[in-house]
């Protein structure tokens, strides 16, 4: 029993970037709790300055492979909203497309291969080659069938090339479309056979409610587009942001910390759930209802079932939106909109697969950015992982060192960090002062 | 055969070249068999710090970046630099151009004292590197090339002529027919052309071809009146670092 710990997780593995915790116990009470970020800074805001209009999505897109897709459509959103351009129905719902694919293989990355191996007892997805390959063969086709996704109406899986500022430089043909959907369908009886495997799954009971935020949509599970809604009561428009997100520097981390009505807030798959649960796909409410997930849930580690839910919504909303846009009939004239190069300011915030993400930009005269400002997801999660440490650590202080590291290290995995998205994350060092 | 230990580190960078690895999709299973894959932070929490292969991702932008890549090149025995980052700095050295503590006061304010941070360099600034998977991403055929031939003791190629080249085999229509702007003369091929083929301008995210006056295609530049030099001075999203061999 570990009545004093000195922690120090360096770095915490399986995610994306690097970060440290680090937990000081004394007599069982945390004298210090910090989520230490020591990733190297890359000024992305400054990189932004004095580029036009057509730069920033490839620019940005690069904070984050894992994200590139949601980093790719925020920065189009925000120049698109600076610039007053409005895009067609056929453009936004292949971007709905291309960013349901990158939400596939995203929260698929985070559920199979960099969680399961806490609930399986192992280090990594290696081991499960041998012990359970029908999963990871799944994992597998999962993943590749979303990155063909970005990749054919992108033009590459990992930072997409057709989607720029006023549309797509190349269309797919209905012939790639309707490829797409045949391995979609094709994904059903792995979905099923996953939903029995995380059902055997025992999670961890932890539940600390928090302030929820997300975006949201009355027609649609907001993904893509929407206005930003908390848990706490309000609903505000994107381009108002400022007055609800406040974001300040912390000594222990190059990443930011962000509060909005109380210290602390979430986002990400459990708060898109909490938030727009009714919105969800009849079907991915069915998956959802077989964990028990309904809002609101307080338990940090059903994120990682929230994020399987999301993949069976988004496959069975991708083979709703090819349905819509072959039946509309695809059409080369509408691949792009006019763009206008000026002066203006816009905010675009999209849901990466982390969460909400904000891209802010002001254009000058000479329609090149004078002064952007970027919020990341795991930035935002950054407070709310301290709080949820504060309370689950006093929870599991009778077990040993070891087995305290390792549930340290599975909340805030949990969380699905993207520290190089961030750094602007995580290293458990443990030392023990019994 | 023993399996060749390989450590993959990620610097300053989007971790998008370690996800290609996890992109291997169908070959992943054999990459994985193929290597004994000993560190991997991103993937697996076990580590070693015993590897003869390190795969190395992202630019060094931090003094702790600089001590961790020289402890790395004492254990290994191969370095790979994977990826724009490691290879030439990549969009990390836009920040140099802007100005270090300018950028560091833009960010972090009155905070900017607590932030570590030099100025952004590739990793072979700093130490030997033997190959190089260029592009950003670099295609995962050839980070699969590279370690297949690390492995059969092969030396492996990297193209030294322009994207041009690529795109005339696959019968593109030339960027520069659309009234846009391709860095395809100068830049160095290996990608199978692909934002030319996806109709968006090349922005050589793997560097200049070596003497880019001797080897660049010269003529087609000239069809649209325009130098070398033109393209290359007007242009720095991914070359911001390094000092080209004219």
């Amino acid at each position: 029993m570990a009545t004093n710990l000195n922690i120090e997780v360096s770095p915490v593995s399986r995610v994306e970037g690097h970060g440290d915790l680090v937990l000081d116990v004394k007599n069982k009470k945390i004298e210090k709790l910090q989520f230490r970020i020591p990733e190297s800074p890359r000024f992305f805001e400054a990189m932004l300055v004095g580029r036009k209009y057509d730069e920033p999505s490839h620019i940005t897109s690069r904070i984050c492979g894992i994200c590139s897709v949601a980093h790719t459509f925020t920065s189009i959103k925000a120049t698109e909203a600076a610039l007053g351009v409005k895009i067609n129905d056929q453009i936004l719902k292949l971007r709905k497309l291309v960013n349901h694919g990158e939400y596939i293989q995203s929260n698929c990355l985070h559920v199979y291969f960099l969680a399961a191996p806490d609930f399986l007892g192992v280090g990594s997805v290696i081991p499960l080659i041998k012990t359970n390959p029908d999963v990871v063969l799944i994992a597998v086709k999962m993943k590749k069938i979303a990155n063909e996704i970005v990749r054919i109406i992108g033009g590459r899986a990992v930072h997409p090339i057709t989607t720029v500022v006023g549309g797509f430089t190349k269309l797919p043909t209905v012939d790639d479309l309707k490829s797409i959907k045949n391995m979609l369908a094709s994904l059903y009886p792995d979905l099923e056979t996953s939903l029995k495997v995380l059902k055997t799954l025992k999670l961890p009971d932890f539940e600390r409610e928090t302030e929820y935020i997300s975006i949201t949509d009355k027609e649609d599970y907001a993904l893509y587009d929407g206005d930003l809604k908390s848990s706490d009561g309000w609903i505000i428009k994107p381009g108002k942001y400022l007055e609800k997100i406040k974001e300040k520097v912390v000594q222990h981390s190059t990443g930011k910390h962000c509060q909005a009505s109380r210290d602390c807030y979430m986002v990400g798959a459990l708060s898109r759930v909490n938030n727009n649960y009714e919105m969800l796909s009849d079907n991915a409410k069915e998956y959802a209802g077989q964990f028990g997930l309904t809002p609101p849930c307080y338990n940090t580690f059903m994120i990682n079932i929230a994020q399987f839910v999301e993949i069976v919504h988004c496959v069975d909303d991708s083979i709703r939106l090819i349905d819509e846009i072959l039946s509309d009939g695809l059409d080369e004239s509408k691949k792009t909109v006019p763009v206008k190069p000026g002066a203006g300011r816009g905010v675009g915030i999209v849901e990466a697969p982390r969460g909400t993400l904000i891209h802010d930009y002001t254009y000058d005269r000479n329609g090149r950015i004078a002064k952007a400002n970027l919020i990341i997801p795991t930035n935002m999660n950054y407070a709310n992982i301290e709080k949820d440490l504060e309370a689950f650590v006093p929870m599991i202080i009778d077990k040993t060192e070891d087995e305290v590291r390792f549930d340290c290290e599975m909340l805030l995995r949990a969380y699905d960090p993207c520290i190089s998205c961030s750094t602007h994350f995580l290293n458990v060092k443990l030392i023990n002062k019994f | 055969m023993v399996k060749p230990k390989v450590g993959v580190f990620g610097f300053a960078g989007c971790g998008g070249c370690q996800l290609e690895i996890l992109n291997l999709e169908d070959q992943l299973i054999d990459f994985i068999n193929a290597v004994d894959i000993v560190h991997f932070t991103e993937a697996i929490t076990e580590h070693s710090d015993t590897y003869e292969i390190a795969l190395i991702e992202g630019s060094v932008s931090t003094k702790h970046d600089i001590e961790r890549l020289e402890h790395i090149s004492k254990v290994a025995k191969i370095i790979v630099a994977v990826g724009a980052c490691a290879c030439t700095g990549g969009l990390n050295c836009l920040k140099n151009l802007y100005g270090l503590e300018k950028a560091k006061e833009l960010v972090y304010g009155d905070k900017k004292d607590w932030i570590d941070a030099v100025e952004t360099k590739p990793i072979d600034e700093y130490v030997k590197v033997d190959y190089q998977a260029r592009g950003c991403p670099p295609t995962r055929a050839e980070i699969v090339d590279i370690v297949r031939s690390l492995i059969a003791g092969k030396k492996p190629e990297i193209p030294n002529y322009p994207v041009c080249i690529e795109c005339k085999r696959l019968g593109n229509t030339c960027i520069y027919e659309y009234g846009m702007t391709c860095m395809g003369p100068v830049a160095r091929a290996g990608c199978n052309a692909r934002c030319p083929s996806a109709k968006s301008g090349c922005e050589t995210c793997r560097g200049f071809i070596d003497d880019p006056n001797v080897n660049a295609q010269k003529d087609l530049l000239a069809r649209y009146g325009l130098t070398v030099e033109d393209i290359m001075e007007g242009f720095n999203l991914y070359n911001a670092c390094k000092k080209v061999n004219k």
